[in-house]
This record gives C-alpha cells, sequence and structure tokens, in this order.
C-alpha cells in the first residue's frame, strides 16, 4: 500500500490536487450544512437590523480590535449566566457581519452589557477607565469623544449589509443619514418614523454634548443596544426543539 | 555553489517579465485612481504605498532589464533567498518588540497608554504583534526556506526567473500595509485575518505567484521523486490559498473605501473564521514549519529521516483531520453542538498524526545524539521539536469541552499559543537561521557558537516564564469566575480576577523580554557570520593546542 505512494511522490500536480481534495473534505462537512439546517438558527422575536448609529458603533467597536480582550457570547454555564445574563442565542448575532464573539476575557463579555451602566458612566469609562475602575487595564478612549461622524456615510454602510443578507429595506438606506441624526435628538421631525423602522431603539444623546454627533455616541447606542433586543421574560427555548 | 544542468542559457528572465512589468503598470494607474478619487483618507494613504511600491518595482525592474545582468540558469537562485533571512529576522525582532510592549500595557497600564494616540492602544498593537510574528517572521522564514529547500531537494533553479522576487516583495508590501492599516485603524477585527478586503486580494494574488514558482520548480526536478518537505510546503502553500480566500469573503463598502462587511453572519462567520484560524496554525505554523523540519534536522545532524513510512502516514492524516479541527474554538457557544462536537473529536484524534511527526524529527538524531552536546544549532531544532510535542498534547487536551469550560477565555490560550509560537516556530526558524546564513554566505561556521548558546538558554528560560506565567494565570482565572461562596454566590467580581492577573503579566512581560533578547543576540550573531567574521577564540578548523609539559 505504501509503495503506492511512488505514485503521487512523482507527480507535482496530482499531488497538489490530491492535496486540495483532503483538505477541502472537513470544512466542506462542518460549514456547509449551517447554511441551510433550520436547526442552526432558532426563531426568535426582536431580533432586529442595528440602526445607522448603533452600526456606526459597531464599526468603531471593530476598529479599535475590542474583541482581542471582550467576548460577546454567553456560555450556557452557571457562573456565567449568573454573571452576564442569559446564554447568548444563535439570532442575536445573525446579523453581525463580522461576528464578534471573541475568544478571549480579558475584560468582561459584552454580550449583554446595554442598560448594565448608564450612559454618563460609559462616557467616563472610555474617557479614563481607572478613573471608574482602579484595576483596569483596558485602554482610553477619549479621543472617540472629539470624532465626529458624518451621517451621509451612512446609507454605504447598510447598502454594503443588505449586499450581504442584512434585510435593510429601501426606506432604511434612503433615510439613513436622517435617522443616525435622530436617534440622538428626541424631539427630530421623524422620531415616529425612526421607531417604526428600529423598534424600541434608544433615542437619547449618548455622550453628554448635543451639540455634535460623534463616536462615543455611536459606540455607547452600540453597547446599550447589545443584548437587549430580545425579551427574555417572554422567550420560550422550548419552542425550538426539534 | 553546486552545479545544476542547465537546458537553458543565461537569460535575464522569461515571459514573467512582460507579465510584471504590465502588472506594476496597471497597478500604478489603479493606485493612482484611487488616491486621487476617494474621499477616506486611510484608504487615500493606502492607495500612496501601493504606488510608491509599483513605481519602486518598475524602476527595479528598469534597472535589471539595462543592467544586462543575466540569471544564470546553471546556479541555484540565492539572492532571493538572502533577502528572506533579512526580513525574517526584521520582522521577527519587530514582533517579538511589540509583543513586550503590549505585555507592558497589560501589567502597566498607567504607563504604557496614551490617551491622545489612539494608535498605541492595546486593541490595534495585538493584532499587529501577532501578524507580524505570524505573518511577517513566520510567513518569510517560509518563503526563505521553501526557495531554498525546493532547490535542493529538486536539483533545479528556482522557476519564473525573477518572479520569486515579485513574491518576495510583494508578500513584505501585504506586511506593510496590514501593519500601517492596523496602526490606523482598518482592520476586519477577525483573529489573524484581520488586513481589509484590497489587502486580501493583493494577498492572493502574490500568493497564487507563489504557489506557480513553487509547482513550476517541481515540475522541472531532476529527483525522480519530490522529497517530502516539499509535501508539506505544498501542503501549506495550497491550504493557505483556500482558508485565506474563504475567509475573506467580504462586501467593500465602497471601492474606493477601506470599510468592508464579511459575507457570513454571526453563526456561519465564526465557524468560517475558526475553520480557517485553526488551519493558520496547522497549515502556516505546522505543516509549514515541519517541512523546515524534516530538512534542516537531517542536515544538520547528518542522518536520514527516521521512518519514510511513518511522514507518508502522519502527512495525508495530519492534513485531513487538521481541518476538522475549527469548532473546539466554539465550544458552549451558540454554534450547533453536533459541529461542536465533531471538532472536539478529531481534535482529540490530531494528536496522534502530530505525534508522529514529532517522533519522525526526534527519532532521527538516531545515533548522533552526541551531537545535542557540541552543536546548540542542532539542539535549539531538537527542543523544537520536544516544545511542538508538547503543545500538540495540550491542544488535544484543551479541546475537550469539559477542559474548555474552564480554559476557554482565559490566559491558558494564550500561554498555549506561545508555547506553539516560541518553542516550536521560533526554535525551528532560528534553527534553520543559523544553518542557512554560513550556508547562503558561504562560511565554513558561524561567527559565535557561544553566542548560539547563550540565545538558546536565555530565550527558553524566558519561554518557561512565559507559559508558567500563563498556566498559572489562566487556570486560576477560569476558576475565580465559576467560584461561589458558601452563600451560594459567585465569589468573585470580575474586576477581582483581572487584579489577580497582576503578577503573572509582569512575569510574562520579562519572559517576552528574555525572549527579544536572545533574538537580538541571534541578529548580531548572524549579521557578524554574513559579514564573513569569527569570534576570536572560536576558530573551528585549527584548535589551540596545548604544548606538552
Amino acid at each position: 500500500m505504501l509503495n503506492r505512494h511512488e505514485f503521487l511522490e512523482k507527480r507535482g500536480l496530482v499531488l497538489t490536487v490530491a492535496i486540495l481534495v483532503v483538505v477541502a473534505i472537513g470544512g466542506a462537512v462542518e460549514i456547509a450544512p449551517l447554511f441551510y439546517l433550520e436547526s442552526t438558527i432558532e426563531k426568535v422575536e426582536g431580533v432586529r437590523p442595528y440602526s445607522p448609529l448603533e452600526l456606526a458603533g459597531r464599526n468603531v467597536y471593530v476598529r479599535e480590535g475590542c474583541y482581542v480582550c471582550h467576548s460577546q457570547m454567553v456560555r450556557p454555564l452557571r457562573d456565567e449566566v449568573e454573571r452576564y445574563g442569559h446564554y447568548s442565542l444563535a439570532a442575536e448575532s445573525m446579523y453581525d457581519h463580522p461576528f464578534q464573539w471573541g475568544s478571549k476575557r480579558t475584560g468582561p463579555d459584552l454580550a449583554r452589557v446595554g442598560g448594565k451602566y448608564s450612559d454618563a458612566w460609559h462616557v467616563q469609562h472610555m474617557i479614563n477607565p481607572r478613573s471608574l475602575v482602579p484595576e483596569s487595564v483596558m485602554p482610553p478612549y477619549k479621543f472617540l469623544a472629539n470624532a465626529k461622524i458624518d451621517p451621509e456615510n451612512a446609507a454605504g454602510w447598510l447598502k454594503a449589509n443588505r449586499a450581504v443578507g442584512v434585510p435593510y429595506t429601501d426606506e432604511m438606506i434612503e433615510k439613513a443619514a436622517e435617522d443616525l441624526a435622530t436617534q440622538v435628538d428626541p424631539f427630530a421631525a421623524d422620531f415616529d418614523g425612526f421607531m417604526a423602522r428600529y423598534p424600541k431603539a434608544q433615542v437619547r444623546d449618548f455622550d453628554g454634548d448635543p451639540s455634535e454627533i460623534t463616536e462615543m455616541d455611536a459606540l455607547i447606542a452600540y453597547m446599550q443596544v447589545l443584548g437587549t433586543m430580545v425579551d427574555f421574560t417572554i422567550y420560550e427555548p422550548e419552542d425550538n426543539y426539534r | 555553489m553546486t552545479a545544476i544542468s542547465s537546458d537553458r542559457g543565461p537569460t535575464q528572465g522569461g515571459s514573467e517579465i512582460p507579465f510584471i512589468g504590465a502588472f506594476l503598470g496597471v497597478g500604478s494607474l489603479l493606485a493612482l485612481i484611487v488616491a486621487a478619487r476617494t474621499t477616506d483618507s486611510l484608504m487615500s494613504a493606502h492607495a500612496m504605498m501601493f504606488l510608491a511600491a509599483f513605481i519602486a518595482g518598475a524602476f527595479a525592474l528598469v534597472h535589471h532589464l539595462s543592467s544586462g545582468k543575466t540569471l544564470d540558469q546553471s546556479v541555484y537562485e540565492t539572492g532571493v533567498v538572502k533577502a528572506g533571512v533579512f526580513a525574517s529576522v526584521f520582522w521577527g525582532i519587530a514582533g517579538f518588540l511589540v509583543g513586550v510592549i503590549i505585555a507592558g500595557q497589560l501589567a502597566f497600564p498607567n504607563l504604557l497608554y496614551f490617551p491622545d494616540l489612539p494608535w498605541t492602544n492595546f486593541g490595534r498593537l495585538r493584532p499587529l504583534h501577532t501578524s507580524a510574528v505570524i505573518f511577517a517572521f513566520g510567513g518569510n522564514v517560509l518563503i526563505a526556506t521553501s526557495f531554498y529547500v525546493v532547490q535542493r531537494t529538486c536539483r533545479a533553479r528556482l522557476f519564473g526567473g525573477i518572479a520569486p522576487w515579485f513574491v518576495f516583495w510583494g508578500y513584505n508590501l501585504f506586511i506593510v500595509i496590514a501593519a500601517t492599516g492596523y496602526l490606523m485603524g482598518i482592520t476586519q477585527s477577525k483573529e489573524y485575518a484581520e488586513p481589509e478586503w484590497y489587502a486580501d486580494l493583493w494577498l492572493t494574488i502574490v500568493w497564487v505567484v507563489y504557489l506557480l514558482v513553487f509547482l513550476g520548480t517541481l515540475l522541472k526536478r531532476k529527483e525522480p521523486h519530490i522529497y517530502v518537505a516539499n509535501w508539506f510546503y505544498l501542503a501549506f502553500i495550497v491550504t493557505i490559498a483556500m482558508l485565506h480566500i474563504v475567509n475573506n469573503l467580504s462586501m467593500p463598502v465602497s471601492l474606493l473605501s477601506t470599510k468592508s462587511y464579511s459575507l457570513f453572519p454571526g453563526v456561519q462567520d465564526a465557524l468560517t473564521q475558526w475553520w480557517y484560524g485553526h488551519n493558520a496554525v496547522g497549515f502556516f505554523l505546522t505543516a509549514g514549519f515541519l517541512a523546515i523540519m524534516y530538512y534542516f534536522i537531517p542536515k544538520r545532524a547528518e542522518r536520514p529521516v527516521y521512518s519514510y513510512r511513518l511522514s507518508i502516514i502522519h502527512f495525508w492524516a495530519l492534513i485531513f483531520i487538521y481541518i476538522w479541527a475549527g469548532p473546539h474554538h466554539l465550544h458552549y457557544t451558540a454554534l450547533p453542538e453536533w459541529a461542536q462536537t465533531l471538532g472536539m473529536t478529531f481534535s482529540i484524534m490530531l494528536w496522534m498524526p502530530s505525534w508522529g511527526g514529532m517522533i519522525n524529527g526526534l527519532m532521527t538524531l538516531s545515533g548522533a545524539w552526541d551531537k545535542l552536546r557540541t552543536d546548540p544549532v542542532l539542539r535549539m531544532l531538537v527542543v523544537s521539536v520536544a516544545f511542538y510535542g508538547m503543545s500538540t498534547f495540550e491542544g488535544p487536551l484543551m479541546s475537550i469541552r469539559a477542559v474548555n469550560s474552564l480554559s476557554h477565555y482565559t490566559d491558558w490560550t494564550i500561554g498555549h499559543v506561545h508555547s506553539g509560537a516560541l518553542g516550536w516556530v521560533g526554535y525551528v526558524s532560528f534553527g534553520a537561521l543559523y544553518c542557512l546564513v554560513p550556508w547562503l554566505w558561504k562560511r565554513k561556521q558561524l561567527y559565535s557558537n557561544a553566542m548560539v548558546e547563550w540565545h538558546f538558554w536565555i530565550s527558553t528560560l524566558g519561554i518557561l516564564l512565559y507559559i508558567t506565567a500563563m498556566w498559572v494565570s489562566g487556570i486560576m482565572q477560569g476558576l475565580m469566575w465559576r467560584a461561589y461562596n458558601s452563600l451560594g454566590f459567585l465569589e468573585f467580581s470580575f474586576v477581582e480576577t483581572v487584579e489577580a492577573m497582576h503578577p503573572f503579566y509582569i512575569i510574562r512581560m520579562s519572559g517576552g523580554l528574555l525572549f527579544l533578547i536572545g533574538s537580538l543576540i541571534m541578529a548580531y550573531n548572524l549579521w557578524r557570520t554574513a559579514k564573513g567574521d569569527v569570534r576570536a577564540r572560536e576558530f573551528a578548523a585549527s584548535p589551540a593546542l596545548a604544548p606538552a609539559e
């Protein structure tokens, strides 16, 4: 049997093709079914695409590499559920491109950080983490408070997300810039339209400076929505047993 | 230089020259258009870098053609290997240095963070560290050694004329684009696949040329058989191409924007990413470096590979099984449990082919074990294989769901990675570099064997400090997270576990610093060796004889 290996050892192209076939199998068997098995993602009420401001905040989260220290995946283990809240559902990251589950907790999990702290706490913590948590090893993100966001860019982000499968409607894309500004201003003209497009979205000035829309507003808006879309008082895991 | 038979006379290169020339022209034009039209200042900076690189490449090409210099087909191509050695040492030191800095940031956050300099933050420097050591240092070592080994084992000059130079400069341009991107905040934030869409496209082009050069050399070989090291290099090149292309599929916001969104959502993105991520370990950091082991250890020990049959079995088993192991990074997550179980099962099975490689490497020393006493370079190579054995035992252990529930998200993972990265990848690379420099520059011996001893012992101490500190802190943190008090409440707040890490972060930083110092000693030693110096007391050829009393 092993003597036959000579056949491959004398043919470079055949060896290349053989290697490619052998390494393609595992991925094909594990990954491909996830796209069509219904059981991959449970059916859950409440999960909606991110609003333009939340998405802008997610862009900042991705840009700053927050995933290297913070996970967004609560495991179904007693201590994690008691520390962070209900274990994470697949549906809760179904609109995440890319996923940000992370692999390391130098800092705590953030999958359910939404609503846990006040906006003012977040602002102060971002400016100087050790002013609130002396033992923290987190870097400061003071510069976010001065980085303005141009709402005109929002439509482009939504369009690219729609191209990879997030169900943004034409109306959402058309109003993206306006919606981004509306979320920091409860007295904006199209408040009702915004709330209809992004149900239960939190509308307020997030960074304590109503004069401009900054990356600090966006990042805090994103963190405050994390893990809050699904109402676990009415969620029944048994509904998804198949 | 060994003479090799030749079917072509000396030329300046072949059909690759018009291709590369046209490519540089079109590339410059595209880069110029993007730089002129984009409103994204980051994209503009990167387009200018591409433009400068393409123009410099065009100048180099014109210079090569006008100089009348020919590529002698009867000798091996060594220039590009020398350049690879230089790049490896440079990026290695840069990567280790950034590692020490970010280790320092976690130990002393008040000293090493600068609120007004976003690019110094841990979140941007950590990908810089991982990419610099894996892709810049490791990648240059792999490209340089593969170009060296494939020529010697095929008795053929590298295929493609000047194309190997395109691979070398193209790959290093990718590194520069990726690294400057991280600092400016251009990242996909997919672990070990951080570069954005246009850098990924560029790497794809370079990688295809790399495959063509390697495969072309295999196809024009004068040896009847393809040597085992080349199976591993080939598997590394082919599989990395597959992983890179699939995992980086994404939709750019526009062709003038640095930002893109991954094609896959949530769960599917997670598994695709860890299929990629774990096999970056399996094929970049394992298969590629096993190829180095299969050439450099037998050469240095002057013994044949221990078992040909074992190499066949463990090669195919390794590349088949590795691909399945990714889901062990996603235990207890929202990934369906069947996929987690499959990943765990294959990870445990992976222990055997991994140790097949270790046994084949170690047992190659049969009959030459005494050389470990006298040859510090061989000792470095052999210790690397021992570290390989250790981390490929630890890996399957950590892939078991119950163990993983403790180890995941903690420093234990970081320690595991570094026993593989510093011990295995680092040492096998250093061993290969210590072999290559005297061979390439035609020196009889290294500048100093004593300095290799210093390098070996200082960095071994560093590795041990590093991994033991991370074992203790990782397991302690995992246990603290799940500790309950007598009343049934969680015993520790999260930040108490952060505080408990502090002494271990200092030890870890010291370990990394020792490893960095070792690599600086190596750089000095290799530089003096290339210059042709030999340390006064270390002339091997003529040992000083003591006069008879």
